[in-house]
């Protein structure tokens, strides 16, 4: 059997493909985002960035009632905004499969909280499937279409960062013929008035029951008997790590974690002398283990961020490897805007203003780091102009209160906020970022860009029109790489007593095919200010001597650095006494 | 159950993650079960990065632990000092002369670390300097290949195998230039030349 390198995310797309899935709709967020990148590849499966997760589970839930299968992406917080579809899909049922797919990202490599999604299942009452590695995510996501049809409810297959972005082999298989669908109208199992959501809401503990009775003899789990004398109850990445770090103990490894196969459990306990949890992110597993009265080995483990095997096999007392002492005082590397960056300019402005900025989701939140430190806040997609308005009513500083978010954020979210903002009479300012793309998550299209997945063309919504249309007064588009307009624009902005939008639109910087010529640091006429220094490119850095340099190889020519030094001393690289070069 | 576990660290943007999907594709070409994993998304920014390759008859984790790395294949010099923890007593240290400067360094907060080269080569280090080879090569893109080519020498893979997969892995209007750079890694570590 021809066995293939693939990521989890890939298989899982594979696995939705297989599925006969029709429809792949989601929102980009990592970890998850490439699931939907690579179920576009395939030709009879229509994909869908939308602007929201809740969009994404919608058209998902419209495409099962239309009978036909539909996969729905995005990561952990995304089901947050995708929390209010999916709970009452719990209740209405599925016409054709509807499958979510997760992706939780312990540690938080690109995240701005944890969150462990069996808990938001639990509380909606909907399967999750846990796989543990590529060749699971890519059966889990094919049987979860299965499932969901058969027992009539959405299914989560729920991922973490490891599993998604881990590669390993799979072999793969055949596309099944999608279900023929014949749309037949039922209106008590899919209009929820509180008339028909009794019925459905008892419907739904049955349901469950249902699976729970399926999942107590189901292969997903499986109890592996090795030494009886502690037994380890896992699932997902953990129980590659358990495996590693105690190869001779047994396990039930679990997955499906929502039901849980109480039997099952039951039945692993009476065969080992002890059990454990090893689990990431919530107790989840651990909290319903003490419920149905297993007592638990206390392992320590339990912890904010990611496990390892090491640290699995040292809480047990196994003997760990030996480490080398580490070089001390390395300076940190901090993730950075990059060079040619267009938000570069706009913060530059910000903090020149001294303004308290509510900032948001993106590359852009990295603007609250040194040097620029321009960012009071972030919270969530689409926080900021809420927010700001917010600052405006406490009414607390005299600094100017600007609200900063990204394109693609603004379509996600930030729309209903300004539109608050609108409607309370609010006299705000709000900065578009504007850089044509969802830049963080690898470069997906938007609502704003003009394209679409897979590259395809789209229509771009006209944003100086929409923005209107919910009510600013103002709306003023900046080049944000002209740092004297864009400073001057938002100074008039904060100053004026109405409801602004600046667009400051400039291509991220990594979509510029052809960068501009480099320019360098002329020595003769550097006065070593660190103006320059101070925008935190990466490509400008200072000599021995303290005087700038720029590095040629990674600069791109966006002229940012010339615009603020005041000696004229940053030049064509052509023309300068001292060019500096790649180091 | 013997399990090879190579760590390519470098700075977001090197090419680490092409590096390793090379390393992986060739493992598997030699009929090894194979795991990578990679990191996306904020911390590609400019930030460190690692792509970890596990391979043998069975691998479970598929992450590298402190002590655990066989293979420590760092892409600038700082990050290999920063990873120093994850090379196991035994492991082999491969390092890239080059340094590229954190933010706080570029901005003046915090100095230039010194006297990494002897501390790292306290560790058994064997230096390069990737880009000049990459430069020789034909292509200054080449550099995480250079570097592929110091790993190779250490790994129980035959040549013709890397050769292929990377002629197959990188466009093709470079190929001749990154088999001349997988070349040139390989043959300063064969050499000695490198050497500390």
């Amino acid at each position: 059997m021809e066995r293939t390198l693939m990521s989890g995310n890939e298989a899982a797309a594979r696995g939705a493909w297989e599925a006969g899935v029709a429809v792949g709709v989601g929102y980009p967020g990592t970890p998850s985002t490439e699931v939907l990148e690579n179920l576009v590849r395939y030709a009879d499966v229509r994909c869908e960035w939308a602007p929201n997760e809740k969009v994404a589970a919608e058209v998902a839930g419209g495409v099962s009632l239309g009978g036909r299968r539909a996969l729905v992406t995005m990561k952990h917080v995304g089901l947050n905004v995708a929390a209010d579809p999916l709970f009452t899909q719990a209740y209405t049922g599925v016409g054709g499969g509807l499958v979510y797919f997760v992706a939780d990202d312990p540690g938080m490599h690109s995240s701005q909280n944890e969150q462990d999604t069996r808990n938001h299942a639990a509380a909606a009452r909907v399967p999750v499937l846990e796989p543990s590695d590529s060749q699971e995510a890519l059966e889990f996501t094919r049987l979860a279409f299965g499932l969901s049809e058969r027992f009539d409810i959405p299914v989560i297959v729920r991922s973490t960062t490891r599993v998604s972005h881990s590669k390993g082999l799979v072999v793969a298989g055949e596309r099944e013929e999608p279900p023929s669908a014949q749309y037949a109208s039922d209106p008590q199992k899919y209009v929820m008035l509180p008339g028909n959501a009794r019925v459905r809401r008892v419907t739904l503990e049955t349901r469950l029951t249902d699976v729970r009775t399926w999942a107590e003899s189901a292969p997903v789990n499986r109890i592996e008997i090795r030494d009886t004398g502690l037994g380890i109850v896992t699932s997902g990445i953990c129980y590659q790590y358990v495996r590693e770090a105690l190869p001779d103990v047994s396990v039930l490894k679990l997955g499906m974690t929502v039901p849980l196969a109480e039997d099952l459990i039951l039945e692993f306990i009476s065969k080992v002398d002890r059990v454990a949890v090893i689990e990431e992110l919530d107790p989840y597993l651990s909290l319903r283990l003490r419920a149905l009265g297993v007592p638990l080995v206390e392992t320590g483990l339990q912890r904010p961020g990611e496990l390892c095997p090491t640290a699995i096999a040292a809480a047990f007392g196994e003997e760990t490897a030996a480490v080398r002492t580490s070089i001390d005082g390395l300076p940190p590397r901090p993730p950075l805007l990059c060079p040619g960056c267009p938000h570069r300019g706009v913060f530059h402005a910000l903090g020149k203003m001294k303004a308290v900025v509510t900032g948001d989701i993106g590359c852009y939140t990295l603007a609250a780091l040194p040097p620029l430190r321009a960012m009071d806040a972030c919270v969530c997609m689409g926080a900021s102009i809420g927010m700001g308005h917010g600052m405006e009513l406490a009414a607390s500083t005299e600094r100017p209160v600007v609200a900063v978010i990204g394109d693609s954020t603004f379509a996600h979210s930030g729309l209903t906020g300004l539109l608050h903002a609108a409607y309370n009479e609010g006299t705000g300012t709000t900065v578009i970022l504007d850089n044509r793309t969802t830049a963080m998550t690898g470069h997906q299209g938007n609502p704003v860009s003009g394209w679409g997945i897979g590259g395809r063309t789209a229509p771009a919504v006209d944003l100086e029109a929409l923005c209107r249309a919910l009510g600013a007064s103002v709306v003023r588009t900046v080049d944000s790489n002209d740092l004297e307009a864009t400073l001057s624009t938002l100074k008039e902005e904060v100053a004026a007593p109405h409801l602004s939008v600046v667009i400051a639109k400039a291509p991220c910087a990594l979509l510029v095919k052809e960068p501009s010529d480099p320019y360098a640091v002329d020595e003769e006429l550097c006065t070593k200010c660190a103006a320059c220094v101070r925008l935190g490119c990466p490509a400008i850095s200072r000599d021995a001597t303290k005087r700038a340099v720029i590095d040629t190889a990674l600069c791109v020519g966006c002229r940012q650095c010339v615009q603020v030094c005041r000696y004229d001393a940053i030049v064509p690289a052509g023309a300068a006494c001292d060019i500096g070069g790649a180091r | 159950m013997s399990v090879t576990t190579v760590v390519l660290a470098g700075v977001g943007g090197q090419g680490t993650i092409l590096a390793g999907d090379v390393l992986a594709k060739v493992a598997v070409a030699e009929g090894r079960e194979v795991k990578l994993s990679e990191v996306h998304g904020m911390a590609q920014r400019g930030g460190s990065v690692d792509t970890v390759v596990r391979f043998g008859a069975r691998v479970f984790s598929p992450v590298v632990d402190p002590g655990g790395a066989d293979h420590l294949i760092a892409f600038e010099i700082i990050e290999a000092a920063r990873k120093l923890p994850y090379l196991a007593p035994s492991g082999r240290l491969v390092v890239n002369r080059r340094m590229v400067a954190p933010l706080p360094v570029l901005i003046g907060d915090l100095p230039e670390p010194d006297d990494l080269e002897p501390a790292l080569a306290a560790h058994g280090a064997i230096f390069l300097d990737a880009e000049e080879l990459a430069c020789e090569a034909g292509s200054p893109r080449s550099a995480n290949i250079v570097l592929l080519g110091a790993a190779s020498y250490g790994l129980p893979f035959a040549e013709e195998t890397w050769r292929s997969i990377i002629a197959g892995r990188v466009p093709s209007a470079t190929v001749e230039d990154n088999l001349r750079a997988f070349d040139l890694g390989r043959n300063a570590c064969a050499e000695g030349v490198c050497a500390p």
